[in-house]
């Protein structure tokens, strides 16, 4: 195989990408690989139906959600390191990494990956998630394997447990309190072979 | 002058004509008889391996040049990105609240605000590598079948190569599409004119037998149109008289690959959901195609009465699955894209169509199955057999439909988590 740093090249901006997300080089060129795979128009960006082609990601019950991260009004293209900057929250939490020091928070701190996830309950991006919301989601979630009084005692259930200040929406710090025991890092990560 | 070209002109009419009889009368040896009679030279599967030998010799000679050029090419089996966790929707919800939950977990589980996290990371790594998206780039790769329309990878990699490829379109273009068409407008013409001389015949069983045979050899014939190399899997499961024959449907050929095996009275769904072509082989089999293709607008009440009747009657039905191998040409119609001669062009200038039919044993409706759970049952027998990316790359409407069947799936999976235990709680 030729030199890696000639392969490198193909990537544009590949070795800020690499610092500002902590991808190492063969992350970045197989990212860049499927990325180049799912541009199957060959346009250098990807767009919704690039997406919405993805069979896997189509039959997930928030899959819409999902891509919603990726593309939405507003960014309609979605070039290659938008793309990794994306997928970054989703790299093992870095030990090395501590909130009192100079370097900027990465993607995939626990709090960042708490905020995407976050980001998928509140659609309209009022820093709550709303009764409706809240509905919305587990709707998606359970489609129509549930009857309409089961979905709203879940809902009303949930909120009762989370919401602590009684607003009637769940903030983003209840949010946190609510996942405080999970072992985000592991569930919220990805684990890359190379 | 005229002296000089009248010779020339005789000579040039003379061996048109030798040419021509030479041309019908192979056809006819090679092709129609065996048509008529049901039997098989083997030529098309000579031709297949040799297509086959062509093609490997064409990927090597891109992955060679591509590695002297530096150019990257896309291996998508050895190139596995991600370790994906081979655990059920169940189990890792379960493991994410063992983890979180303040409660004691003998009392319910319910809805967690983290079980979020689990859908979402499946999601994202789907994004990253996933099985469907590799598998069919991969076909486009690992073998590539001089066809440009499914490679755009070959510029250049060397004038042998170019050379073959050139050849390959003149071959395809310039012989193959030719003799196809022929085929084809031999094939339909026989079927029109024999079936109207049979439909003066009188009643009986003679006209049966006739119209059998004449139905049989038509669509033999245009079988061989295609260049279709078809392989019958499991025929003691072939459909039988009075029973229902289900197939996938991807593409219109498929009612042509069925009816040249076997004799069937055809009711078609035009804009078909997964069910696509049903087909209803009676005693009187062929009498019923007269009548849906005279009277458009009967086929669709024919139509409708037996797609719910079909179900909910005691019929056996006959499932069956057909799949096509890309590596010869792409079967997939694009509706949307592409019309109904644009489709048959690009068919009979493809190197072949190759595909196998697997005739899987009859299905009954069971005690206590209504008919959508029973046409459900017979969905998933077809789908184990013909492979999940066959049905999922089916195009605009079915693609809608396929794509909620799997996701109610995962929707299900999850509520029995949690509504399952809330019946259990109504009950204590």
């Amino acid at each position: 195989m030729g030199s890696s740093s000639s392969r490198l090249d193909r990537v544009p901006g590949a070795k800020d990408l690499m610092e500002e997300t902590g991808f190492s080089e063969t992350n970045i060129l197989c990212l860049y690989d499927r990325f180049e795979v799912l541009d199957r128009e060959e346009r250098g960006y990807l767009r919704l139906e690039d997406f919405e082609a993805i069979q896997q990601l189509a039959v997930n019950p928030i899959g819409d959600r999902i891509i919603g991260a990726f593309v939405f009004p507003g960014r309609e293209t979605l070039d290659f390191p938008s793309f990794v900057r994306v997928l970054a929250h989703f790299r093992p939490t870095d030990t090395t990494w501590s909130r009192s020091g100079s370097q900027p928070e990465p993607a995939n701190s626990r709090t960042r990956k708490l905020r995407f996830a976050f980001s998928l309950y509140d659609q309209d991006g009022d820093g709550k998630i709303s009764r409706a919301e809240l509905t919305e989601m587990l709707q998606a979630m359970l489609g129509m394997q549930v009857t309409d009084e089961q979905l709203q005692s879940i809902v009303g259930r949930a909120i009762q447990e989370a919401d602590l200040d009684r607003d009637g929406a769940i903030s983003f710090d209840e949010f946190k309190k609510s996942v405080e025991k999970v072992d985000i890092d592991h569930k919220m990560s990805t684990r890359f072979l190379r | 002058m005229e002296l000089f070209f009248n010779p020339f002109d005789n000579l040039l009419c003379i061996l048109l004509g030798i040419s021509f009889t030479v041309w019908f009368t192979l056809l006819l040896v090679f092709i129609i008889v065996p048509a008529i009679f049901g039997v098989s030279f083997g030529i098309r599967r000579l031709y297949m391996k040799t297509l086959l030998k062509v093609f490997e010799w064409a990927t090597l000679r891109i992955e060679r040049g591509a590695k002297e050029k530096n150019h990257h090419l896309y291996k998508p089996y050895s190139n596995a990105i991600i370790a994906k966790e081979p655990t059920s929707l169940e189990e890792e919800i379960k493991e994410i609240r063992r983890s979180g939950s303040n409660k004691d977990l003998d009392s319910a589980p319910e809805f967690e605000m983290s079980d979020i996290f689990y859908f979402a990371r499946r999601g994202v790594e789907s994004i990253m590598d996933d099985e469907v998206t590799k598998r069919f780039s991969a076909e486009e790769l690992e073998s590539w079948n001089l066809l440009t329309r499914s490679n755009y990878n070959f510029h250049y990699i060397s004038l042998r190569l170019t050379v073959l490829w050139g050849l390959g379109l003149l071959i395809r273009y310039g012989f193959l599409l030719p003799l196809r068409v022929t085929l084809a407008f031999t094939g339909v013409g026989l079927l029109v004119f024999l079936t109207s001389v049979i439909g003066l015949l009188p009643n009986g069983r003679m006209k049966n037998f006739l119209s059998e045979k004449v139905h049989l050899m038509c669509y033999r014939i245009c079988v061989r149109a295609l260049t279709a190399i078809i392989t019958y899997h499991d025929s003691e499961n072939k459909p039988k008289n009075g029973g229902l024959c289900v197939a996938n449907h991807t593409s219109p050929i498929d009612v042509i690959i069925l009816a040249s095996d076997g004799c069937y009275a055809m009711v078609g769904q035009i804009h078909g959901g997964l069910m696509g072509v049903i087909q209803k082989s009676m005693v009187k089999a062929c009498p019923h195609i007269w009548f849906e293709r005279s009277e458009v607008k009967d086929r669709h009440l024919v139509c409708k009465y037996s797609i719910k009747g079909s179900f909910e009657i005691g019929a056996t039905v006959y499932p069956v699955a057909i799949k096509y191998d890309p590596r010869f040409g792409d079967a997939f119609w694009n509706s949307s894209k592409f019309g109904m001669v644009n489709y048959l062009l690009r068919m009979m200038s493809s190197w072949a169509i190759v595909c196998s039919v697997w005739y899987l044993p009859p299905m009954s409706r069971e005690e206590g199955e209504d008919a959508v759970q029973f046409a459900n049952r017979v969905k998933a027998a077809i789908a184990r057999q013909g492979g999940l990316v066959d049905l999922l790359w089916d195009g605009g409407l079915k693609r809608a439909k396929v794509k909620d069947t799997f996701k109610e799936e995962q929707q299900k999976l999850y509520s029995k988590m949690l509504v399952g235990t809330q019946e259990d709680r109504s009950r204590s």
